[in-house]
């Protein structure tokens, strides 16, 4: 069975790119459009995989994270946040909230696999 | 690549929202609205822009991006203040990336000057606020010391190690929360052992007793030795994600044991005490054990059965947004298209069956009535599909009031209305540029400048409003502005000195303010260069026409003035009157009737010789026998005893068809004349009727300037619009 990734963006462009390369690479993606989206789908179904934008409406990436690291049923699960510049800043937050890592926007598709592979299960 | 191809276009047309939200945003904030999600809102436009413009490599549009959105950060965090004019270089930021968008887009080149220019000015706002000694960058910083330097230091540290195999002692303790961010010691050594060849030792003397033990608690070390050509930049990236969770040391083993440098890593909070030699428990391999993981998955197993359509319905809002599809204009208007032929095949049917002489009660005809009803759903459901909303639109309009209130000197604010309301798609396209120009026109000409607004008692800020809204099946924008209004003085004087009327023609206000639309009519006392370019509200009006709609001035002198535009909500369909003519029938538009007549004899006057008028409502209007004029009949028909449709043309003179009956009244769908035949003056398009026969559509402002030309009519300022 494939492993199930989901992917939380408010950008369809990253969306689309996001569900390209990790389909290509032979993963299943699911989608959300926002923090708030994310948590719903997550209620339907549990991902291998969680990777996520920070700025989105209604409940940005940090408050997405934090609330799947509160609720025992997700325990475990690698979220890798996107950035756009490896901004430490950003990503001691995201570390702080719960992530697993972090991939730096633009990504090549390559290196998003890669990541992804080194810390799913 | 095509999917490539495709996620761009994805990409622009997602631009063209932000760019419109970001909009939206600037204009509330510049009106004082500060709210976190407005400004949060505005922050992320930008930001997406750049994001998405960083994975297609489009570096110009990044690069302003990202000062443009450097200095919304400031405004976000409180140290940039949203005075007028930084709002103002927001607000050209906003127009300068909307052009780079369009640029970037159509692979065309950019003024690198303007755009340097706006950085240079988006910097000089953020430089200012450097100077004040405020904590920048303080937000998340190193707040419980984690910091992230030693990643990029390793990068660089170790850039020309030979591919050769070396033998690394690698030591790692992770800290007890590791696994709480979903990072797990047996995937770090999983991948390790993927690198070469590989040992590995457990040390389990930190494993607290039982009561003490939290469960989820990371509490083994473990030691790897490594043989491996990879280079040690590729074992610190798989660590990336862990170097702050755990003490990690990774010594270069080349010859035998060596005193290694201390990794880069920063220790962890508290102290651990190094690894002895003597191991509680030797792993002896690699390949990880999966059980582990399992466990975690078991652990989650609250596993709900996934249900796609479940969770679109528990977010409406969120599922619209990924429910959509894009499709082809042209596949859209080809159903459009087949759904125009169903209506007229409908049409027919229903009239066959009357033919037939089947009662209305009948289970055909009852069933004819509910396909009627059924046809009517399907097409108005397509034409919805072409329908827009005239957010996008109006938005532009912003924009121009903007450059124009910076080149004169006025001080003017658009105010928008009835964005959400939709109209055709085609109709939108074609609305912009006569709407620019009456945008440009009230401002150039409408709004006074400050110091004239002021000594007449009135703010110095004008008032430009744009408004949409439906109103009983058709789309009324309104452009108006609340400026000195038209100056019929003048407007009279240069009709008059233009020839277009005769010096002592008496016009009443309403016919002098439509002079407005006669070719090459300008009232500007100098041409600017702002609405002065060679275009004239006549082709304003002609570009309203040609869309099937009218335009209509109403001014107040210091008031203001006011330019409405009702326009179909398509172009595909028509709702008209079916009437009939010496034995042809013909389709004149429903908008444009006013009322229909059966003249008693005493209504009906002659004028000289040819022509004849009917008592309308107090004044007369020129009977015109459209028969006669489209030459189907040699003589006039009696109006006593034949219908009469008083229509309006655009100028708002009232003219009196006549006709032999009146057939009924309905919907038809537009065929274009032009495409299958050619223009015919008079004549707007044609339609098949429900008998299969082809009837022409009239354009009765062309028609009726057509029947002045021959001599028919009598108003002078007709034949002058003509």
């Amino acid at each position: 069975m494939s492993m199930t990734i989901l992917t939380v963006d408010d950008s369809r462009t990253m969306r689309d790119m996001l569900k390209v390369a990790l389909m290509e690479a032979g993963y299943r993606v699911i989608q959300a459009v926002d923090g708030q989206h994310g948590l719903e789908v997550l209620e339907q179904e549990t991902p291998h995989v969680i990777i996520t934008d920070i700025n989105m409406p209604k409940l940005d990436g940090f408050g997405f994270i934090e609330n799947v690291r509160r609720d025992q049923r997700y325990l475990g699960i690698p979220i890798l946040v996107l950035t756009t510049e490896s901004s430490p800043e950003k990503k001691n937050l995201a570390r702080r909230a719960g992530a697993t890592g972090w991939i730096v926007k633009p990504f090549d598709s390559a290196k998003l696999v890669d990541v992804v592979r080194r810390v799913a299960a | 690549m095509d999917t490539m191809a495709a996620i761009r276009e994805t990409f622009f047309q997602e631009c063209e929202e932000q760019l419109g939200e970001l909009e939206v945003g600037l204009n509330a904030m510049e009106e004082g609205v500060a709210d976190s999600e407005t400004v949060n809102a505005v922050f992320r436009a930008v930001h997406s822009i750049k994001g998405g413009a960083g994975a297609f490599k489009l570096d110009r549009l990044v690069r302003f991006a990202h000062t443009f959105e450097t200095s919304l950060d400031l405004i976000r965090a409180g140290q940039l203040a949203t005075s007028p004019t930084v709002m103002r270089t927001m607000l050209r930021s906003a127009d300068l990336l909307a052009d780079l968008v369009k640029a970037s887009r159509s692979d065309h080149p950019v003024d690198e000057a303007r755009v340097d220019a706006q950085i240079a000015e988006l910097k000089a706002l953020s430089e200012d606020v450097k100077e004040a000694p405020t904590e920048a960058n303080a937000g998340g910083g190193g707040a419980d010391g984690l910091d992230f330097q030693p990643v990029l230091l390793q990068l660089d540290d170790f850039g020309e190690t030979e591919p050769q195999a070396a033998r690394y002692a690698i030591k790692l303790i992770p800290a007890p929360d590791l696994y709480r961010k979903g990072n797990e010691t047996v995937r770090l050594l999983r991948e390790l052992s993927r690198m070469g060849e590989f040992r590995v030792e457990c040390d389990t003397r930190h494993v607290p007793m039982l009561d003490a033990l939290d469960p989820e608690g990371a509490y083994f070390g473990w030691r790897v030795e490594l043989t491996t050509s990879e280079d040690e930049a590729a074992i610190h990236e798989l660590f990336e994600f862990v170097v702050d969770d755990c003490e990690l040391e990774i010594v270069v083993d080349r010859a035998g044991p060596a005193v290694a440098p201390e990794a880069s890593a920063p220790a962890a909070a508290e102290p651990i005490a190094p690894l002895v030699a003597a191991p509680a428990f030797v792993a002896p391999v690699a390949p990880a054990p999966a059980e582990p993981i399992e466990a975690v998955a078991a652990a989650t197993a609250t596993v709900v059965e996934p249900d796609k359509a479940k969770v679109e319905a528990a977010k409406p809002d969120a599922a619209a947004s990924l429910a959509t599809i894009r499709v082809d204009l042209e596949r859209v208007d080809r159903l459009i298209n087949l759904v125009g032929e169903l209506v007229i095949n409908q049409a027919m049917l229903s009239q066959r069956v009357l033919e037939a002489g089947l009662a209305r009660s009948s289970s055909v005809a009852a069933g004819l009535g509910a396909l009627e009803q059924l046809t009517r759903e399907i097409q108005e459901g397509v034409m919805a599909i072409r329908a827009q909303p005239v957010k996008p639109l109006f938005q532009r309009m912003s924009r121009i009031v903007r450059e124009l209130t910076d080149a004169t000197g006025k001080i003017v604010r658009l105010r928008t209305e009835g964005e959400a309301t939709e109209v055709d798609r085609t109709v939108i396209e074609r609305l912009a540029d006569p709407l620019t120009h009456m945008i440009r026109n009230a401002v150039d000409h409408g709004v006074e400048r400050p110091e004239v607004r002021e000594a007449a008692g009135k703010p110095a800020q004008g008032e430009v409003k744009l408004s949409a809204a439906h109103r009983s099946g058709r789309i009324v924008i309104e452009v108006s502005d609340d400026g000195a209004g038209i100056n019929r003085q003048r407007v009279r004087e240069i009709a008059i000195k233009k020839e277009l009327i005769a010096p002592d023609a008496q016009l009443t206000d309403g016919e002098i303010d439509n002079l407005l639309f006669m070719p090459g009519f300008s009232t500007a006392q100098t041409v600017s260069n702002i609405s002065g370019r060679g275009v004239g509200m006549d082709v304003v009006k002609r570009s309203i026409q040609a869309l099937g709609g009218r335009i209509t001035i109403a001014s107040r002198p210091g008031h203001g003035s006011i330019f409405s535009m009702s326009l179909p909500l398509t172009l595909a369909v028509l709702d008209g009157m079916v009437v009939k003519v010496a034995d042809q029938t013909l389709v004149v538009p429903l908008t444009a009737i006013v009322e229909t007549l059966r003249p008693k004899a005493g209504d009906v006057h002659a004028l000289g010789v040819n022509a004849r008028v009917i008592s309308d409502r107090g004044g007369f209007a020129p009977l015109i026998d459209v028969g006669q004029e489209l030459g189907y009949r040699r003589d006039a028909a009696d109006p006593v005893g034949s219908v009469v449709l008083v229509v309006e043309t655009e100028v708002s003179t009232r003219c009196a068809l006549v006709v032999d009956a009146i057939h009924d009244q309905r919907q038809v769908v537009i065929k274009s004349l032009e495409a299958n035949y050619r223009q015919v003056p008079g004549i707007a398009a044609a339609t098949i009727l429900g008998d299969g026969r082809v009837a022409l559509i009239l354009d009765i402002d062309t028609f009726v300037a057509r029947t002045n030309r021959s001599g028919a009519g009598q108003e002078s300022l007709l034949a002058a619009v003509g």
